[in-house]
């Protein structure tokens, strides 16, 4: 009985938490590229980008509220700052949608000319963000490192297994819920999410009903700051900042929301748990867990590790294609081109 | 081409002659051989882009596995490996391609859905445990031997030449496999498809030591032209470069990037006119059709996803045999330096601002990129100083500024991408 619960004990602090929580920052961003998706009707490539000068938008804010001496007790600054980050990335999505997005809308430009048009961007993104903050790791988490350690958890459990959970896991789930809570809020119960839900549907319909197109492209934008910022954030307090992981972040992310179905919000946060589950599932070493559970003659030699760790992008990688083998809309109906 | 294109050509060459007056020739000749290579992978990406409309965005990927063909193909074998576990390694990759196989021929019977799923997902699952079972004890024993030197199977000690063939092979293989899977789907589908391929390819890289010596790089690959300094000890050599004014070894580097340019501009010249006479053809005009209008073009009697996977396999092919290239003018395997923003999104770039559709727009794209590309930083730099100039030089906004120059790059390929695709959509030299 003491090994099976030190084998969920483990099985937690090494896969279901972790798996849990990063499955929350690409929900996050997967509901970004979703909604993207689903008004505009384009494929983002900046997205990733985009994470990242928010997350360095918020980084600089906490900066200057840690030199002036501004903490937020056992919880990290960068929340405090959060709001500040992703009122600039709002600034910055709006100024790019003006300059850049709305001269190839007004023409009403083939989706693929978008997506390139986003290169574009995401080119001029990672450039800026490289300029101002540069390339190198940035650690920018303070305050409590754990809610409870694995030595604390022994002792109060009486268990050979630690059970560590990491302020920053418990973070990023609350913020996570919250973030989707008002999103699922705005887009169902308020007139305007009405609207672009309404927009997303069908576009003609809605602008013959008089939705002002403009309007539901720029809160958009806000909303796509808002989330973007907000993973980006998560990700950094959880790991570190670092500007060319938030670009291989677009993987999973594209792989969560095409799983769940592009332009389906539902689905999104779905595929990102998928996603994020089974890349941590897969590159785990089982070798502890299997030596609780199992009879000692039966216990693994090796490691038991399905894959090695670097392989993770061909895990998200291989169930991307499995669901667009057999599910093309992804696993919630999204739209299609 | 038009006078147009002449001119634009005249204004690359002119470009790279300046830059041998100012900078040195060494120096342009280097920007010359990549420019050359840039230009193929430009070419490659058009055949994809510009003919038939497919968004390929896994580039560096199939570039990769050009790389990988030149080490497999030109390295000497290492025995002690080969002893060690390389038959049981090669059994170990057979028993994987027969599971693959196996689970593809399940699949396409026709027989209850529900037993064929589980059977299978059985054969899966069973089978990757097995091929892990024989393929981990092979892996280990090769890599154990002598690791800080080799610890990998070497390659076939061909000439390296071969390799570039080889390449286009490799990467047109991968180019089945994920064209078969993600063509005919959604446009997006297939970008994402092949965004994922390419970072995979550069995991097996960099993971799989027994294959290239992963991170460790696999170094000193066999060269198609003489070395340096073979030349210098050639007294005839030295008497040519004398009579030039030159010193033999400013005479030697300088002649073997010379006999790298010729070799390049061979083969780029070779799939220009390729790719010129496939444009022209009853083919290209299908590809062509197909691309402007798919349903048309299927109520016409063409295969459009069989045509999609023709081309699609060709591009990459391309792209294989500049990466090989590439690989061999290195004279080193290093799967650390293969960036998206290098050689994917990069390469993008050029094809845009060339010319989509047009050839000679993507060989000049490739050219006109590459050199701004190394020619950005210098000038970022020299930007910066004149722009902290007025600054106190302990300033930290200066040294900040200075210091970040180099970051300038990414933001120039971007703006001008940006610029091209606003006020000159259909690049420099425009698709007819």
């Amino acid at each position: 009985m003491t090994d099976f619960l030190n084998a969920i004990v483990a099985l937690s602090n090494f896969v279901l938490i972790p798996g849990a929580a990063y499955g929350a920052q690409l929900a996050l961003g997967a509901l970004g590229v979703t909604l993207i998706y689903g008004i505009l009707r384009f494929s983002n490539f900046a997205h990733g980008d985009t994470m990242a000068f928010g997350t360095m938008a918020t980084i600089l804010v906490t900066w200057g509220l840690q030199s002036m001496g501004i903490s937020f007790g056992p919880l990290p600054t960068a929340l405090i700052a959060l709001p500040v980050g992703i009122a600039i990335t709002g600034l910055l999505l709006l100024g790019t949608d003006r300059a850049i997005y709305r001269f190839y809308r007004k023409q009403k430009a083939a989706p693929v000319v978008l997506v390139i048009v986003s290169i574009g961007v995401m080119f001029v993104m990672n450039g800026l963000v490289r300029f101002i903050i540069g390339v190198g790791d940035v650690n920018f988490a303070d305050g409590a490192r754990f809610v409870i350690n694995a030595r604390q958890f022994k002792e109060m459990t009486g268990l050979d297994e630690g059970l560590a959970i990491r302020s920053t896991t418990l973070i990023t789930l609350v913020t996570a819920a919250v973030a989707v809570a008002l999103l699922f809020w705005f887009l169902n119960k308020t007139r305007t999410g009405k609207s672009m839900r309404a927009f997303s549907d069908n576009e003609d319909l809605a602008l013959l009903s008089g939705i002002n197109p403009e309007r539901v492209v720029a809160v958009t934008w806000l909303i796509v700051a808002a989330l973007a910022t907000t993973a980006g954030v998560l990700y950094g307090l959880d790991k570190s900042f670092k500007a060319f992981t938030y670009f291989q972040l677009l993987l999973p992310i594209f792989a969560a929301a095409i799983v769940g179905g592009l332009g389906n919000p539902l689905g999104a946060i779905a595929g990102g748990f998928v996603i994020a589950f089974s890349e941590v599932l897969i590159t785990y070493a089982w070798k502890k867990v299997l030596e609780y559970l199992l009879p000692e003659n039966l216990e693994p030699s090796s490691l038991v590790q399905l894959l090695s760790t670097d392989y993770k992008f061909a895990v998200s990688f291989a169930i991307l294609i499995i669901v667009l083998l057999f599910k093309p809309t992804g696993l919630f109906k999204g739209q299609s081109v | 081409m038009t006078a147009r294109g002449y001119l634009l050509y005249a204004g690359m060459a002119l470009l790279i002659v300046l830059t041998g007056l100012v900078q040195g020739w060494n120096l342009a000749l280097t920007i010359l051989n990549m420019g050359l290579i840039s230009a193929i992978m430009s070419l490659g990406v058009n055949l994809q882009w510009g003919f038939a409309g497919l968004f390929n965005v896994g580039v560096m990927g199939f570039v990769a596995l050009g790389g990988l063909a030149a080490v497999l193909v030109s390295m000497p074998p290492v025995a002690e490996g080969w002893n060690a576990g390389g038959l049981r390694l090669l059994g170990a990759l057979a028993l994987g391609a027969a599971i693959l196989i196996a689970a593809v021929q399940v699949w396409k019977r026709k027989i209850g859905g529900r037993m064929r799923t589980l059977v299978m997902l059985a054969l899966l699952v069973g089978g990757f445990f097995l091929f892990r079972a024989a393929l981990d004890p092979a892996v280990q024993a090769i890599e154990a031997i002598n690791p800080s030197l080799s610890g990998y199977l070497g390659g076939l000690g061909l000439p390296i030449l071969i390799a570039w063939p080889v390449g286009g092979l490799l990467a047109a293989g991968a180019a089945w496999i994920i064209g078969k899977a993600a063509l005919g789907l959604r446009s997006d589908y297939l970008a994402i498809a092949t965004l994922g391929i390419a970072e995979i390819v550069i995991a097996v890289l960099k993971n799989e030591d027994w294959l290239s010596r992963g991170v460790k790089n696999v170094i000193g690959l066999p060269r198609p032209v003489p070395y340096e300094v073979e030349l210098q000890r050639d007294p005839g050599f030295a008497e040519r470069a004398a009579s030039f004014g030159l010193d033999p070894v400013t005479a030697s580097t300088l002649w073997v990037k010379i006999l790298y340019s010729g070799l390049f501009a061979v083969v780029l010249i070779v799939i220009l006119l390729l790719a010129q006479r496939a444009l022209a053809s009853p083919w290209g005009r299908m590809m062509r059709a197909i691309r402007d209008n798919e349903v048309a073009a299927n109520a016409m009697g063409k295969n459009v996803t069989a045509r999609h996977l023709q081309v699609f396999i060709l591009g990459s092919a391309v792209c294989g045999i500049a990466g090989a290239m590439m690989t061999t003018l290195d004279g080193q395997l290093t799967p650390g330096t293969y960036q998206p923003l290098r050689f994917t999104f990069l390469v993008w770039v050029m094809v845009i601002v060339g010319g989509s559709g047009n050839n000679y727009g993507a060989v000049l794209g490739g050219f006109l990129i590459w050199w701004l590309w190394v020619m950005v930083e210098p000038l970022g730099l020299w930007a910066m100083e004149l722009i902290t100039s007025g600054m106190s030089p302990d300033s930290w906004l200066r040294a900040h500024l200075t210091d970040s120059a180099a970051q300038m790059r990414l933001m120039t390929m971007g703006i001008i991408l940006l610029a091209v695709l606003r006020f000159s959509p259909r690049g420099l030299m425009p698709e007819r």
